[in-house]
């Protein structure tokens, strides 16, 4: 049934001469995107992997326990407790560490869910449009309304401060930033001919939104999920240093912030390292999120 | 003043000499060229063509008698010599006082090249203020002259409106008047005409070529079209794959090319068959309105499709075929009439029909870069409608894409190919096989050739033909390009304002008498002869007359 191909003439194919790069394997990928990395690329992927690691191992790395009492209030740093202790006598450096994996890995959950959430009502608000678009985009835009903080804190004292209410409370309310970037990068990918073609041939609205549209999209809700993370984690560590985030004796940054705030005056600079943890992952965060938008999105830098 | 400023010349002295241009372009695989060691001479009054089909660097060219480079490319040796000054040389701040002053551009699009929150006129007179060449007063003077002279209606108005407030061909002259303001030595015309309707772009090319005569101005006209450059330029080069294929006087080119490519491209009688009969209709429209809303966009429309036969369906855009397609394959319900195919009648609305129905009908857009998924390999985009109409799974189904593969004379290797990385023909080809992978009666090719260069868009040509010599396929064949019709219908129906004027078998559509509208149409056509611009205005415009008031 095959035409003769003397029919098409030679400019047709001029593409394809060049030889064709074989699938390299998108382990084989990755590994030519590191090492074309930038400087800073490496520094975020660094102190993320140290923060991941840390947090998974804290037990078998912290030198004492996470709500164990070892040494008297505020010891000063010596090399039996090397970041002193808190003020009921708990080892700090143990704090600091337990703590990554308490803050991080809710933060990570937190973040995932209002992803879950956010991304999905995003993007059948795109696809479907009409009557669903404008009843989800009114529902988000009253959500948005009330300034985050206060929600939370208002949500919070409403159903107690709980780790599920915490994680739940948050997803939602960060899941309406979510929802806005996902609806407007679905809209565009949305009224592509390729859409049409699918909606033609019949298929169902599951497959439109995660063969048709998702994969399009995935670069910008990727880089917004690294920001949303470290907003994420940083009203967390608002909300405990409040006094209504995590609750004691669970090691968190934001509260080790609160409690030992007083040694400020004495001019220790220890109730700064937690603040600083913080600082650090998020700075670590943007450069990789930075570094996976220009390689996505194409935008080489010119030379 | 300096000496660029001070320059000017007599007719026939050399203003643009451009020798031993390189460019090169950043890509993925590195630098690669683009323009590779082209020598260009202009002399003041001179019309020069650039041609070429797309990558043969014309654009680039173009941009480079600027003194601009997209980014991204950059030039790597030769010098560009203006008025004895080398542009490649200048800076930023030396380069922005010639363009738009002694250098001016037209770009290929004027609905994205115009400032769509100003209004004409103020974007008309920005130029000649910014560079204190004269004040607005009489700026707005002269842009009311120079829109009498491009036949805008309305002249003392028209600048008043907004870009969106007048039409693709208006907006094109605007754009011609703008680039006039400063009298630059040269305007470089990129592909001023390529958006336009025929008709409409008849009107836009004698308006350049007046005015152009009138102002004694250099000129660079950028096209793949020969029979527009012919109408134009008073010597051509000729471009392929940023080499210079030919130069020489337009005659001489169009007579006696030296070249074969330029036989090639020359070469417009598009593949030819025979007309057929069909026993039986596939389709039949009755009588149908449609409405975007309350603006009602098809009236009255009725046609038929024969089995294995290709039915083209004609017409300027905004005339409404396009919204036949959208309705025949139900995406948008008709207000009134019928639809019937394969002896029943069907619904109007895509939500009620059967997968087999939608199964049968298929369409093929006229963007094969929109229509295909950037992220599905050249695997999946062949075999959803495999596994989703007819089950196939595993080995069998990659056995049926390849086959799918050879039908469109693509090899095996294409398997896992992302869109990307085919050219515009294959990712056409592509969206065809896909219709052919449904197994479909009734294919809706939307313009499916208009987005592809000549030589590519005659081997879909023949492909179509073959496929519906080989697997019995009918199209709705939906174009403004009257060659395409000629190669592949059997019958026509042309379509202006949301009504057709005429239909019937394609012999009788090309031999007289005609509908006045389809005699302006097919008078529309520029044909590879310098004199015909200048014959056909007269009868033209008469003909314009009597499809107004018809």
């Amino acid at each position: 049934m095959s035409t003769p191909a003397d029919h098409s003439p030679p400019l047709n194919i001029a593409p394809a001469d060049r030889p064709h790069r074989q699938d390299p394997g998108r382990f084989r990928a990755l590994l030519e995107g590191l090492r074309r990395a930038p400087v800073s690329a490496w520094f975020g992927l660094v102190i993320v992997a140290i923060y991941v690691l840390v947090a998974l191992f804290a037990s078998l790395i912290a030198p004492y326990g996470e709500g164990q009492v070892v040494g008297s209030q505020f010891d000063p740093w010596t090399a039996q407790h090397l970041l002193g202790t808190d003020n009921l006598g708990r080892d700090t450096l143990s704090r600091l560490i337990y703590g990554a994996r308490n803050t991080v890995g809710i933060a990570f959950l937190t973040t995932s869910l209002a992803f879950l959430i956010g991304g999905s009502a995003g993007l059948v608000a795109a696809v479907v449009g009409g009557w669903v678009d404008q009843a989800l985009a009114r529902l988000i835009d009253i959500l948005m309304a009330v300034p985050q903080l206060i929600f939370a804190l208002l949500l919070l004292t409403i159903f107690g401060a709980s780790v599920t209410s915490l994680v739940s409370i948050i997803a939602v309310l960060d899941a309406t930033r979510v929802f806005r970037l996902a609806r407007a990068a679905g809209m565009n990918i949305a009224v592509m001919d390729y859409v049409e073609v699918a909606r033609l041939r019949g298929e169902g609205l599951i497959w439109i939104l995660s063969r048709e549209v998702l994969p399009n999209i995935l670069p910008p809700l990727v880089a917004e999920f690294g920001l949303r993370f470290c907003f994420v984690f940083l009203l967390i560590s608002s909300l405990s240093f409040l006094g209504i985030g995590l609750q004691p004796p669970t090691a968190d940054w934001g509260s080790m912030v609160r409690d030992n705030a007083i040694l400020i005056t004495y001019g220790d600079i220890t109730p700064l390292l937690p603040a600083a943890a913080i600082a650090l992952l998020t700075v670590g965060v943007n450069f990789l999120v930075d570094w996976f938008l220009r390689e996505t999105s194409g935008l080489d830098d010119e030379t | 003043m300096t000496k660029l400023d001070s320059v000017r010349g007599t007719k026939g002295d050399v203003i643009l000499d451009v020798k031993g241009l390189r460019i090169r372009a950043k890509s993925k695989a590195g630098w690669a060229e683009i323009v590779k060691g082209i020598d260009l001479t202009l002399r003041r009054g001179e019309i020069l063509g650039l041609i070429g089909e797309s990558g043969a660097g014309k654009s680039t060219i173009g941009l480079a008698a600027l003194g601009y480079v997209k980014p991204g490319c950059r030039i790597t040796d030769g010098t560009i010599l203006f008025a004895g000054e080398d542009l490649s040389e200048l800076s930023e701040a030396e380069l922005r006082r010639l363009r738009g002053v002694r250098i001016a551009y037209v770009a290929q699009s004027a609905a994205a090249a115009f400032n769509p929150a100003h209004r004409l006129i103020d974007q008309y007179t920005e130029v000649a203020v910014v560079h204190g060449i004269r004040d607005a007063a009489s700026a707005r003077a002269q842009a009311v002259e120079l829109y009498r002279k491009l036949h805008l209606p309305n002249p003392e108005s028209f600048g008043e409106r907004f870009p969106h407030q007048v039409s693709g061909g208006q907006l094109q002259r605007a754009m011609v008047a703008m680039a006039l303001a400063c009298k630059p030595d040269i305007i470089v015309f990129d592909e001023p005409t390529t958006a336009l309707d025929v008709t409409t772009q008849i009107e836009v090319l004698a308006a350049i070529k007046d005015v152009v005569r009138d102002f004694h101005t250099a000129a660079i006209y950028i096209t793949h079209d020969l029979a527009v450059v012919a109408q134009l330029a008073d010597r051509i080069m000729v471009l392929r794959h940023g080499d210079l294929v030919e130069e020489g006087n337009t005659r001489q080119i169009l007579e006696q090319p030296s070249a074969d490519y330029t036989r090639q491209l020359l070469r417009r009688d598009p593949p030819k068959r025979d007309t057929t009969t069909a026993s039986r209709n596939i389709l039949t429209v009755s009588s149908v309105d449609a409405a975007y809303g309350s603006i009602k966009v098809l009236h009255d429309v009725s046609l038929s499709v024969g089995e294995g036969t290709t039915v083209a369906v004609v017409g300027e855009s905004g005339s409404g075929k396009s919204t036949l397609a959208r309705v025949v394959t139900g995406l948008l319900p008709c207000s009134k009439g019928t639809l019937m195919f394969d002896g029943r009648a069907i619904d109007s609305s895509l939500r009620r029909r059967s997968l087999d129905l939608r199964r049968r009908i298929q369409l093929v857009h006229q963007m094969p870069d929109t229509s295909l998924n950037p992220r599905h390999r050249v695997r999946e985009v062949l075999g959803r409608p495999l596994s989703f109409y007819h089950g196939l799974m595993g080995r069998l189904r990659t056995a049926r894409i390849i086959e799918l593969l050879e039908q469109i004379e693509l090899d095996p290797t294409f398997l896992d190919r992302f869109p990307e990385e085919l050219s515009g023909g294959q990712k056409q080809r592509l969206c065809i096989a896909r219709a052919l992978a449904a197994k479909a009666d009734l294919i809706i090719c939307d313009e499916v050739t208009s987005a592809l260069d000549q030589s590519v868009a005659q081997g879909i040509l023949r492909l179509l033909m073959d496929l519906q010599k080989n697997l019995r396929v009918s199209y709705l064949f939906i174009t403004h390009d009257l060659q395409t019709v000629r190669a592949i219908a059997d019958e026509v129906v042309v379509m202006n304002q949301g009504r057709i004027v005429e239909q019937g078998p394609k012999d009788e559509f090309f031999a007289p008498p005609h509908h006045p509208y389809t005699q302006l149409l097919l008078t529309s056509v520029p044909q590879m002869d310098p004199d015909w611009l200048d014959s056909i205005r007269e009868t033209r415009a008469a003909l314009a007359r009597a499809v107004s008031l018809a």
